[in-house]
């Protein structure tokens, strides 16, 4: 049996698990159909070309693991910035962790999405906002078929939430294979301040593939600070899908480190449902051996005076394979818009490779959109510099691929965070780097 | 010190170096002139290792060590400071972090532990004063947006932190002012001692005015056809390198 036809056989077995009755199993009836009718993404798709899941889909994976699992917290410490206060969401093998979470409803709600599912308190929210912006594509469909757990954030008007909140998903090879499908809902209402930090851990090297997607919805002046670490073990696949949506004045960051698993596909996509507001996407990629990085992000400028802004470096040694694919639409309305998009690659070996692809769709006559890819080399003259001044070649590499980094990395804006992210680095490339950039 | 014996070097099968011979003793400082495309530059880039180089034939030497399988940076542990025509931008690294890199990395080759950060900043606010430079322009990113002028004060700044046995100060003087061209000259001047050796490579008399040279030697096609001292610097900036041609034609 295919991966798909078991999805669709497990379907009502998983329904009648969490909750038949359930006032979202007609949104979870109706993309599984959509997923049935679609099927996996293949490479003649054209958001698929570069990137192949047939290595990743061909494990017989648990679709649904009713095991709970314990993990003693000293020995996953180092997954989490653990030098702050945070709010703590943590999952493993797809079930809620309380042991290790610390969750709030003390004037926001800092819990599980199933939670959210089955209470009627949340009703109205959920029926106002979940699985209105996740696109209808058949991973998406996937996901929201399968809905049922993950973290649900919710920030009422006027609130600066202090503490950041940590999303930790870990796996513990239990299962043979495991597949999981954490779904996120994020609310910040007006004038609300978040910062969310998301990361996906494989304690195992038996194969995992998450296939995530997250909705966030920014009210007016809200702001979003969100950050993706992807560091996964080299049996552990990640689809993320994220998508944002933002109202007048509004402030959404998304920052994605990718350093390791298998295969990483970003989709991330930002709506832009009002004025006088400023979209940022980030991230840095460093990859080694086979590893495959895609970010394909999208920014659809609706209305005027906004602006978005998209930096992504990528560095890409051994045979790694990486592909960026960014979007901007640009609609008719969206005067006096402000689009920049940036990808710069560095190739440390010939077998690596990058595929670029800027694609922009501009509908109105007054705006200034830019975009610009490089792939290149570490530049030799540079390493020379560095060495004559006593740096060994391995120092003076890291220190040029940090510095290639920089821009991504100083926008970071948890110190602890860039901090852990800089040390990650840091160990990646075999270096000690004796300050802080 | 230094010992070239016979040096010939080759970039992409071209010939440059064609047998230089050259002996810089501790405490004396040496100038190198001549034409554009002479080598004085692929010689200054030999000495410190740049691996483009091809050394086809003979022998650097210092301090009796023969330099020929030495990496860049362990010539650089070994005393070999090279301040470049053009110093690199290394955007998101600061003059400060990456001078400290340095000099750790040279304590690190020599078995030593990093230096600690108190003495790292006197020395810092030591040597930055001697170069008159602003402690703003330390926290900038190394030679990024830099002026002329600037870079090239970075450059004995560095040279002054990791105080080398042998200094190679490549076009020092071009795009610099005659204030600046000073403050470096006098940066130089104050680093000099006894136990260490200058290599000033120039075009013009202008700098020696400033670094007194002991010798001066003329580098044409790749040989030193002339040895002097500081008075054919002189010489050359009146007449030229001419005369020095038709008398090595002859």
């Amino acid at each position: 049996m295919s991966l798909k036809e078991k999805l669709v056989s497990s379907f009502l077995a998983f329904e009648n698990e969490v909750d038949v009755d359930s006032h979202i199993h007609n949104i979870r009836n109706e993309a599984i159909k959509t997923f049935e009718a679609k099927g996996f993404p293949s490479k003649k798709e054209e958001a698929w070309k570069y990137t192949s899941l047939n290595s990743v889909l061909k494990h017989d994976y648990s679709v649904f693991p009713k095991q709970e699992n314990a993990i003693d917290y000293k020995d996953i410490k180092k997954y989490f910035i653990h030098d702050i206060d945070t709010y703590k969401i943590v999952f493993i093998d797809g079930k809620y962790s309380s042991h290790l979470s610390q969750v709030t409803h003390d004037g926001i709600d800092v819990c599980l999405m199933s939670a959210a599912l089955n209470k009627p308190k949340y009703r109205l929210v959920i029926e106002n906002y979940f699985n209105k912006i996740a696109t209808k594509d058949s991973l998406s469909s996937l996901n929201t078929a399968f809905s049922n757990e993950g973290a649900y954030i919710h920030i009422p008007k006027n609130k600066l939430v202090e503490k950041p909140i940590q999303i930790i998903h870990f796996s513990t090879g239990n299962e043979a294979a495991l597949l999981l499908q954490p779904r996120n809902l994020i609310v910040v209402d007006e004038n609300s301040h978040v910062q969310i930090i998301e990361r996906h851990q494989s304690l195992t090297d038996n194969p995992v593939l998450t296939n995530s997607v997250t909705e966030i919805f920014a009210n007016k002046r809200a702001i979003v600070d969100y950050y993706k670490i992807q560091n996964d073990n080299k049996n552990a696949s990640l689809i993320d899908s994220t998508f944002v949506n933002q109202k007048d004045q509004t402030n959404c960051f998304v920052h994605t480190f990718s350093f390791g698993g298998k295969l990483t596909r970003n989709n991330l996509n930002f709506y832009q449902n009002g004025e006088r507001m400023d979209s940022t996407m980030k991230g840095i990629t460093i990859i080694g051996d086979k590893q495959h990085v895609d970010h394909n992000t999208l920014v659809h400028h609706i209305e005027p005076n906004c602006e978005s802004h998209q930096d992504y470096k990528g560095i890409f040694a051994d045979s790694a394979t990486g592909v960026f694919n960014g979007k901007v639409v640009v609609e008719k309305e969206a005067q006096k818009t402000n689009a920049f998009q940036s990808n710069n690659n560095i190739l440390l070996s010939d077998k690596a490779s990058i595929n670029t692809k800027p694609q922009l769709e501009i509908f109105a006559d007054d705006v200034k959109c830019s975009h610009g890819c490089t792939i290149g080399q570490l530049d030799e003259s540079a390493l020379f510099y560095m060495k004559q001044r006593g740096i060994p070649e391995k120092e003076a590499r890291a220190l040029l691929m940090f510095a290639f980094s920089n821009n991504v990395l100083s926008s970071v804006k948890i110190p602890e965070l860039k901090q852990r992210i800089t040390k990650i680095i840091a160990n990646k490339l075999g270096v000690n780097i004796g300050f802080d950039l | 010190m230094l010992q070239i014996n016979d040096l010939h070097a080759s970039v992409d099968d071209k010939s440059i170096l064609r047998g230089i011979n050259l002996e810089v003793k501790a405490g004396e400082v040496h100038a190198i002139m001549g034409p554009n495309g002479s080598g004085k530059s692929t010689l200054a880039s030999v000495i410190a290792g740049k691996e483009e180089y091809e050394v086809e034939k003979g022998q650097i030497v210092l301090n009796g060590e023969d330099l020929e399988d030495l990496a860049a940076e362990e010539r650089a542990h070994k005393g070999i400071f090279l301040s470049f025509q053009y110093p690199v931008e290394i955007p998101g690294v600061s003059v400060t972090n990456f001078i400290k890199t340095a000099i750790n990395e040279t304590r690190k080759a020599k078995g030593l532990e990093d230096m600690p950060a108190k003495d790292m900043l006197k020395l810092i606010r030591e040597k930055s004063e001697l170069l008159e430079i602003d402690r703003k322009f330390l926290s900038r990113s190394l030679n990024e947006g830099f002026s002329g002028g600037e870079k090239k004060r970075n450059e004995i700044f560095q040279m002054a932190m990791l105080e080398p046995k042998l200094a190679i100060l490549d076009e020092t003087d071009s795009g610099l002012d005659i204030d600046a061209l000073r403050i470096v000259a006098n940066g130089v001047n104050k680093l000099k001692s006894k136990d260490n050796a200058v290599v000033v490579i120039t075009h013009y008399q202008r700098l020696l005015d400033y670094i007194v040279p002991d010798f001066v030697h003329v580098l044409l096609d790749g040989r030193i056809v002339k040895s002097g001292g500081k008075e054919l610097a002189h010489e050359l900036e009146e007449k030229g390198y001419d005369w020095i041609k038709e008398e090595v034609n002859a």
